[in-house]
């Protein structure tokens, strides 16, 4: 006993002892003495007022990055930035820049280190924060519960539908939904990474959302799995509603950007876009019941604000200049979510009718028929 | 990419707030809620003159802090008229002879508040100092390279194969020196720079200056006032009040673009410090464009106009009554001008490339 606890104390005095040398002895000094600094600023998040300009900006580098001047649209402007110029790693700072920016336009920001290095950033089309009230926000949940809530509501209405129907159409509608869910995890990983990338580069903006995708699927797993049995029936599509849910929070969120961002004039379109897409997800929530008996009618209601009502916190927090890092995040445990659920339902239906029933006729063609219903209605959006 | 057609905007931002109310749903991005969006959106074209009218004219376009001219070694304010006449010596011949000793350097330099620059320089400074003498004398410029490039000073001026400067002609290795020898000729506004390869990163480092030959008043018999005008040390040239102005540039992050314009060197240096002019006397220039990667540059003279004299090679001007005159790089000329009868106050010069004066080609003249 007495022996092995040297083993686990040795290593870390070794580690401790190469990494005072490293940065106490600065043996590589020689090195990095003449090398010019690396130096990293990445804009997370513009908020524009009459007559200013505010950037959120991260650093990082191979040391503290000071921002020494500020271009807009190729002008040298005057700025201020708050707490300091200065940025440690990692850190971050507050630029305003007074600036006339014109509504509906484009702008371009050039942040110019004291050593040269110059980092752009462009505002594709400037449009002023929103001030939040009453009626706007009123607005914004109206279009929150339109994207989400309604239309798998209504796919909720073909629940008798589908409980009458035989055993082959059952299965096609599961397969359905596993078609669905697998366009869903696509489609949000490729947001997530998309948005990760705009991340600073150390912060492997990425890399999170994979991390953050297995993270969720192996704690949902374990979640569902509790008491040694797979979900089954209304405990599946409580996971299938959840899964989706944290889709369409970030279904929300992009939507809720590109409101604030000068999408506004295409709200319709998105929003009808989107009711026709997500009446398929509320088809899915209530496949797995169809062998059941019914649902109380506060499940069913239950099971759609799961699924429906991220759309509209989406939205809200959308409108807001959202850190690109969190809203990868945020899309790595949707995509995690949903995979949980793709599992359960194939492992539902392998249990129903065995190893087979996904490459059966009517899994086959269900799993098909999700994927391009999904990426038909998609092309609406 | 503009995505809203910008003349139409006031309009179809004004229909689109109706459609917003009736479909109930677009009104996000749009004015729902917000007094102050359309007024916003209606005024936008106005936003500039309401600004500049609160903050002063041009007040918010500049760098924010202070050069530490200490620090360069240099102040902009005195490189405008801090001629090198050299030094007046006999050779083994007893000939008379101008020499001059200048020192290639490499130097951080802060090019602009806070931003710092690896320059080379002639003399540790930008441009380097700029030479004076009158046509006719001999020359001897003894060049140290002290730097850890190999350098050359290449003169635009009359002299042989020899004394060019370029690679196989006087190029000097670090550590080594020349001695460039030629007459002064001709008169004029004239530059010299190093010309080691490759010659853009040589010339946008820092490595050049102003080269003034003055006329000789004897050799000018046909225009011998003129000339005594131009000619330091005379009283008809103590009158004037003269100014060695250099338009650059510096790109910071070798993108073969530049990231600030001026005159020598510092942006908006004579923007936020203006040139003192009296009114009583003329004013002379002697402006060298050596901006590299941009094809020309030019100086623009507010409420004035101005004489010019296309490389200073001739005593009646090239050009007259201009207030605008581009040169390409390394062209070079003299403007000659007066404020006389002029209120006095703030005058602005500066490069009519709004890109350059934006970026720090702006600068003013204070009128006395």
């Amino acid at each position: 006993m007495a022996k092995s606890w040297i083993w686990i104390a040795l290593p870390v005095a070794a580690l401790v002892a190469v990494l005072a040398f490293l940065l106490i002895g600065r043996p590589l000094a020689p090195l990095t003495e003449t090398a010019p600094p690396v130096e990293e600023v990445a804009v997370e998040t513009v908020d524009l007022e009459p007559g200013m300009i505010s950037l959120n900006v991260r650093a990082d580098g191979s040391g503290p990055v000071t921002i020494a001047q500020v271009q807009v649209d190729g002008a040298w402007r005057m700025f201020s930035a708050s707490p300091s110029p200065t940025i440690d790693r990692l850190g971050t700072a507050r630029i305003d820049i007074p600036y006339p920016w014109i509504e509906g336009e484009t702008h371009h920001v050039l942040l110019l280190t004291s050593t040269g290095v110059g980092f752009e950033h462009t505002i594709d089309v400037a449009l002023p924060r929103h001030a939040m009230n009453g009626e706007s926000l009123f607005r914004l949940a109206l279009i929150g519960v339109l994207l989400g809530f309604v239309p798998v509501a209504i796919g909720l209405l073909a629940y008798p539908a589908i409980r009458a129907a035989g055993q082959n159409v059952v299965h096609f509608m599961l397969a359905l939904t596993v078609g669905l869910l697998l366009y869903l995890f696509v489609d949000t990983i490729g947001e997530g990474l998309e948005l990760g990338a705009e991340a600073l580069g150390r912060l492997r903006g990425t890399t999170v959302v994979w991390v953050a995708a297995g993270l969720t699927l192996i704690a949902l797993l374990a979640v569902g799995r509790r008491g040694g049995k797979a979900p089954e029936g209304i405990r599946l599509a409580f996971f299938i509603a959840l899964g989706i849910g944290l889709h369409n929070l970030g279904e929300g969120l992009v939507v809720g950007a590109a409101l604030a961002t000068g999408a506004a004039a295409l709200a319709t379109f998105l929003v009808v876009g989107f009711i026709v897409h997500n009446v398929t997800e509320g088809i899915g929530i209530a496949a797995p019941l169809a062998t059941r008996e019914r649902p109380s009618l506060a499940a069913f209601a239950g099971l759609a604000a799961l699924a429906g009502l991220p759309a509209m916190v989406g939205v809200l927090l959308g409108t807001g200049a959202v850190n690109p890092y969190w809203a990868a995040l945020c899309f790595g445990v949707g995509a995690g979510a949903i995979l949980q659920v793709v599992i359960e339902v194939a492992a539902f239906m392998m249990r129903q009718g065995g190893s087979g029933v996904l490459v059966a006729p009517a899994g086959a063609a269900g799993v098909v028929a999700g994927l391009v219903v999904m990426y038909t209605t998609a092309l609406l959006v | 990419m503009r995505m809203v057609d910008w003349k139409t905007r006031p309009i179809s931002r004004r229909s689109a707030l109706g459609a917003a109310a009736a479909l109930g749903a677009v009104g996000v991005g749009a004015a729902a809620g917000r007094p102050d969006a359309a007024e916003h959106a209606g005024s936008g074209a106005m936003h500039d003159g309401g600004t500049a009218s609160m903050h002063g004219g041009h007040g918010e376009n500049r760098v924010v802090g202070e050069v530490d001219h200490s620090r360069n070694g240099f102040d902009p304010a005195e490189i405008l008229t801090d001629f090198d006449y050299g030094e007046i010596k006999s050779d083994e011949n007893g000939r008379t002879v101008r020499e001059w000793v200048v020192t290639a350097v490499d130097k951080e330099i802060e090019i602009a508040p806070g931003v710092f620059f690896p320059a080379w320089t002639f003399d540790g400074r930008i441009p380097g100092p700029a030479l004076r003498c009158v046509e006719g004398e001999h020359l001897r410029i003894v060049f140290q390279n002290g730097s850890s490039h190999a350098h050359s000073m290449h003169f635009h001026g009359i002299h042989s194969a020899r004394m060019d400067g370029v690679p196989g002609a006087g190029m000097v290795n670090p550590g080594e020196d020349f001695v460039y020898e030629f007459d002064a000729r001709p008169f004029g506004c004239h530059l010299y720079h190093c010309h080691a390869l490759p010659l853009k990163r040589h010339i946008h480092k820092g490595m050049y200056g102003t080269f003034i030959v003055d006329p000789d008043p004897d050799r000018h018999p046909e225009a011998r006032d003129a000339a005594l005008g131009r000619r330091h040390g005379t009283p008809e040239n103590a009158g004037w009040q003269e100014f060695v102005m250099v338009m650059n540039g510096v790109d910071t992050n070798f993108d073969d673009e530049n990231e600030f314009y001026a005159v020598n060197t510092i942006p908006f240096a004579y923007f936020d410090k203006p040139i003192r002019i009296e009114r009583s006397r003329p004013v002379r220039v002697y402006l060298v464009n050596i901006t590299e990667f941009d094809p020309i540059n030019s100086f623009h003279l507010h409420a004035n106009f101005f004489d010019y004299y296309d490389h200073g090679t001739t005593l009646t001007p090239t050009l007259r009554t201009i207030d605008t005159v581009m040169q390409c790089q390394a062209q070079r000329g003299i403007l000659e001008f007066s404020f006389a009868d002029f209120e006095p106050g703030l005058y602005m010069f500066h490069a009519h490339q709004s890109e350059f004066a934006e970026l720090g080609w702006m600068s003013h003249f204070e009128v006395v």
